[in-house]
């Protein structure tokens, strides 16, 4: 059973973030009444997955991936959505006070009972450390009575050695397609990765069926730095 | 995009040369790459928006192909594993590299206007 919240505020860099960490708990959350606020803070700018032959441009990718995001967020109903407007792999490069800034703004108007970001240090790529940073110093720097829980995902290969087993493990098996649908969305990123998760599905392969049917999550521990 | 052309792709870089263009360039491996293979060495470079004027671009060699534009006196601008290329709506020149799997490795762009 997922704990029930007065409103969701989820924020990663990168259309598709959302979809295969988080929808099915986005989606949960929105079926019981809840808000959720998916704040992404680029368009995916610099997607490699462009085919061969290739279906789009660089300059082209942008536009598709804009779409697909918001297709992404109609399949999982939610109807906040903010896109920040950075450029993908720049998020690091940022002034990391005006990131903060972002965060707290956000954190300020959404006012959430829940935050839910990537966990610095175990979440591989750079914006997503970026972005993660960020959050967690705006959250941090709340009054401890008035923060949000901040529950983070984490899937870097040290993740077991650094952080043990997940705080939160959702179940999401009853909205399942609509996360399935929702990582269906991003089509230009995911069609490979869906088409062999659809293959496990088929067969029952036991972990691409916990993929699809639990969302695991990390509490954030305040001692670990990012102030 | 379609499958790179010496002669076609040649005429399209000397209609650049010798006025302010701007240029994105970009290789890369992706930002997964050491996560997937921890021994692998992951690099890459990105410029977007440089102002240049090159005298001389040629491409070179079947596909996956070179190109290099020569800055005067002052310098060099070069791309190798061009596979692709494009003259997109808005007059600009995209070239890429796309690997077997379809994955973007490399791109040189050519435009008359900075790009977005
Ligand atoms: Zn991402």
């Amino acid at each position: 059973m997922i704990e029930k919240e007065s409103h969701v505020l989820v924020v990663f860099p990168h259309p598709d973030d959302e979809a295969f960490g988080v929808s099915g708990t986005i989606a949960s959350h929105i079926k019981s009444g809840t808000g959720v606020t998916y704040a992404c803070l680029t368009l995916g700018q610099m997607g490699r997955n462009l085919g061969n032959p290739p279906f789009a441009t660089r300059e082209s990718l942008p536009e598709i991936r804009k779409k697909e995001l918001k297709a992404a967020a109609n399949a999982m109903g939610l109807t906040d959505l903010r896109m920040m407007g950075l450029r993908d792999k720049t998020v690091e490069f940022e002034d990391d006070e005006k990131m903060v800034e972002m965060m707290q703004s956000l954190i300020t108007e959404t006012n959430p009972s829940l935050v839910i970001t990537f966990y610095p240090d175990y979440c591989v790529h750079p914006d997503h450390e970026a972005t993660a940073r960020a959050v967690v110093r705006a959250v941090h720097r709340m009054d401890e009575s008035t923060r949000p829980k901040l529950h983070c995902v984490a899937f870097a290969n040290n993740t077991g050695e650094g952080l043990g087993e997940p705080d939160v493990i959702n179940d999401v098996k009853e909205v399942m397609d609509i996360k399935l649908n929702a990582m269906r969305a991003h089509i230009s990123q995911t069609a490979w990765i869906l088409e062999d998760l659809e293959k496990r599905l088929g067969e029952n392969d036991p972990e691409a069926i916990q993929w699809v049917t639990q969302e695991r999550f990390f509490k954030y521990r305040f001692d670990q730095g990012y102030e | 995009m379609e499958p790179v052309k010496i002669e076609a792709v040649q005429e399209l870089i000397n209609r650049f040369a010798n006025k302010e263009v701007y240029i994105h360039l970009e290789t890369t491996n992706g930002s997964y790459a050491s996560h997937f293979d921890e021994k692998f060495f992951n690099a890459g470079a990105f410029i977007r928006n440089a102002k240049v004027e090159y005298e001389l671009g040629k491409i070179i060699g079947d596909p996956p192909s070179r190109v290099g534009l020569k800055l005067g006196s002052l310098g060099w601008i070069y791309a190798q594993g061009i596979t692709h290329y494009e003259l997109d709506d808005h007059g600009r020149l995209l070239m890429a590299g796309h690997d077997h799997q379809g994955k973007l490795a490399v791109s040189l762009q050519i435009s008359e206007t900075p790009f977005e």
